[in-house]
């Protein structure tokens, strides 16, 4: 089986984000960047199905050089192929889409994983997007996942619950944090990735459709209010929750 | 501008989300000069469709068809794009509820468009439409302008209002076709968790972190959540513990919430959980450390024992009789 696994490299969740000076863009100084969490947990869930099937995993990240890092941790944690799409220049969701689905149309695997969203951006876009690109069924937010004879059953979360979504493959899968438990690369993962190529082309993007005019932080909170250290201090809350607040 | 607001059902009843979403076209509609049609598409959904006249939509189209009784994504979103085709339609509102989150791009690529996703604000500039978006975990806020002619958003659930102003509109029922393969992706079952509202839903939240000590008490944190109405969350470290299931996790790698009153108890306030809460409008921290980060984004704190303070707090407010 044919399994292709979409990958971000992304500022990590410890960062204090500061806008750069254009106003538009993240200040990368002294940032650190890691693979998107949830396209760990769709890395892991494209080699349980090889394990499982028998097959391939493909890695695809698109991005500058720097995406070579988190290509190589996929290696490490087992894929077999890892292909950078280069493109250095601002860009979107859109645009990002239509670079991977030009790399995925050729590849033509059974089963696209990604995560659910990226975590610098937030656009949880990219998935169904190259979905749709492709004309393929997609299922997004997926914590179970079960392959068979050319089908899927998939869990996902849904407001106040779960939804079980059957589909057919070849198919497009959003991971989200449940689905599994990422392995850590092991030692001898990680040297062997060291060795193995990552095949670098041209991305082929499309034009974007939606234009960044401002990057800023939120308006600053005005200093809260310790009302007390003990339950003394509750009638005093309810108050100012009914009075101030006026939430109750 | 032709706006069409796309509204979800469920259980008999349209989504609060897709209310907050039609009054949001709707007055998008009113700056820019244009009309604002509200648009269901599902199984048995034309009896709840009556009510989105009241909140803004001038028309109302309904799309009710038993092969949509599993909403297939695929199917959802063809209609929707065919729809706004045949009305002209120019700017395309959707809750970001995980069923929009999920259509939503398929119909902006249906329609060519570009699509600004879980907007928390919009504003209208000179005939242009600027969309407010939180990036980086709700960090920084992104404004984006869609570039392309017809346009797609999708709306962050209990951020816009919905008001119910004017009296209901007139329905008009809509044929659309539709192929085999626009079927292939259904639901076939669902399961609801508990009876107490989502997270990403809730006006209140009630949230528990590893200063509970145990899953057994969040009793505490369930028992004052039900004295509001309110909505259970957790921290990653009490879901990753196996405390609380992982829908209820609050933060950068669980749910992105912005409830009016978030209850914050024996949680430190990690950068990646602050991530997930900080656009409450309102936050409540409780907890024994008085240095913890939670207290510096919390409006009130109590600087004490959970175990004291919750049933406190809880039986005060069933004094009050919320």
């Amino acid at each position: 089986m044919n399994i292709a696994v979409c990958v971000n490299h992304v500022p990590d969740t410890e960062t204090k984000i500061r806008v750069a000076t254009d106003g538009l863009t993240i200040d990368r100084t002294g940032v650190n960047f890691m693979m998107s969490p949830y396209d760990e947990i769709a890395v892991e869930e494209a080699l349980r199905i090889r394990d499982k099937f028998t097959g391939s995993v493909t890695v695809i990240s698109l991005g500058s050089d720097a995406h070579r890092e988190t290509l190589r941790k996929a290696m490490a944690m087992g894929a077999d192929r890892a292909v950078l799409l280069r493109d250095d220049a601002p860009r979107d969701s859109f645009a990002v889409a239509a670079g991977l689905a030009a790399e995925l149309r050729a590849l033509a695997p059974e089963v696209i994983l990604f995560g659910k969203q990226s975590i610098d951006y937030d656009d949880a876009q990219v998935g169904t997007l190259v979905a749709a690109i492709l004309g393929l069924p997609s299922v997004a937010v997926v914590v179970k996942l079960t392959i068979a004879d050319g089908r899927a059953v998939c869990e996902r979360e849904i407001e106040g619950g779960h939804e079980t979504v059957h589909t057919k493959l070849p198919a497009v899968f959003l991971a989200q944090k449940g689905l599994n438990d990422p392995r850590y690369p092991s030692l001898k993962g990680i040297m062997a990735a060291k060795s193995k190529p990552i095949e670098e082309k041209p991305a082929a993007l499309a034009a974007p459709r939606v234009a960044a005019v401002a990057l800023r932080k939120p308006p600053a909170k005005n200093p809260g209010r310790l009302l007390g250290t003990d339950a003394s201090a509750v009638p005093e809350l309810v108050r100012l929750l009914h009075e101030e607040a006026k939430v109750i | 501008m032709n706006c069409i607001a796309v509204a979800e059902e469920r259980s008999g009843e349209i989504r609060k989300s897709s209310l907050e979403t039609v009054r949001a076209a709707r007055r998008t509609a009113d700056a820019l000069g244009g009309t604002c049609t509200a648009l269901v598409a599902g199984h048995g959904v034309a009896k709840a469709a009556a009510v989105l006249g009241r909140y803004g939509a001038s028309r109302v189209l309904v799309v009710d068809d038993s092969r949509l009784e599993r909403r297939p994504n695929i199917a959802l979103a063809k209609i929707i794009a065919e729809v706004v085709r045949r009305e002209g339609g120019e700017l395309v509102f959707m809750a970001a509820s995980q069923a929009g989150k999920d259509i939503a791009p398929r119909v902006a690529v249906a329609l060519e468009a570009g699509l600004a996703a879980d907007c928390v604000a919009l504003r209208t500039e000179g005939g242009d439409i600027i969309a407010t978006r939180p990036v980086f975990a709700g960090k920084a806020l992104l404004d984006v302008r869609v570039t392309t002619p017809v346009k797609v958003f999708t709306l962050r659930p209990n951020v816009f209002e919905a008001t119910a102003e004017e009296a209901a509109a007139g329905m008009e029922t809509v044929a659309v076709t539709l192929a085999d393969e626009d079927l292939v992706t259904t639901v076939e079952e669902t399961k609801v968790a508990s009876g107490r509202p989502d997270v990403t839903e809730a006006d209140i939240i009630v949230s528990g972190g590893r200063g509970m000590k145990g899953p057994e008490h969040f009793a505490l944190i369930e028992a004052l959540a039900d004295a509001l109405g309110a909505g259970v969350g957790a921290s990653r470290a009490v879901v990753d513990a196996g405390w609380r299931p992982h829908d209820e996790q609050v933060g950068q790698t669980g749910k992105t919430v912005s409830p009016t009153l978030y209850i914050a108890c024996g949680i430190s306030g990690a950068v990646q959980h602050l991530a997930g809460m900080s656009s409450s409008r309102y936050i409540v921290a409780i907890n024994k450390d008085k240095d913890a980060p939670i207290f510096q984004v919390a409006d009130y704190g109590i600087a004490g024992d959970v175990f004291e303070v919750l049933p406190a707090l809880t039986a005060a407010l069933g004094k009050r009789g919320k």
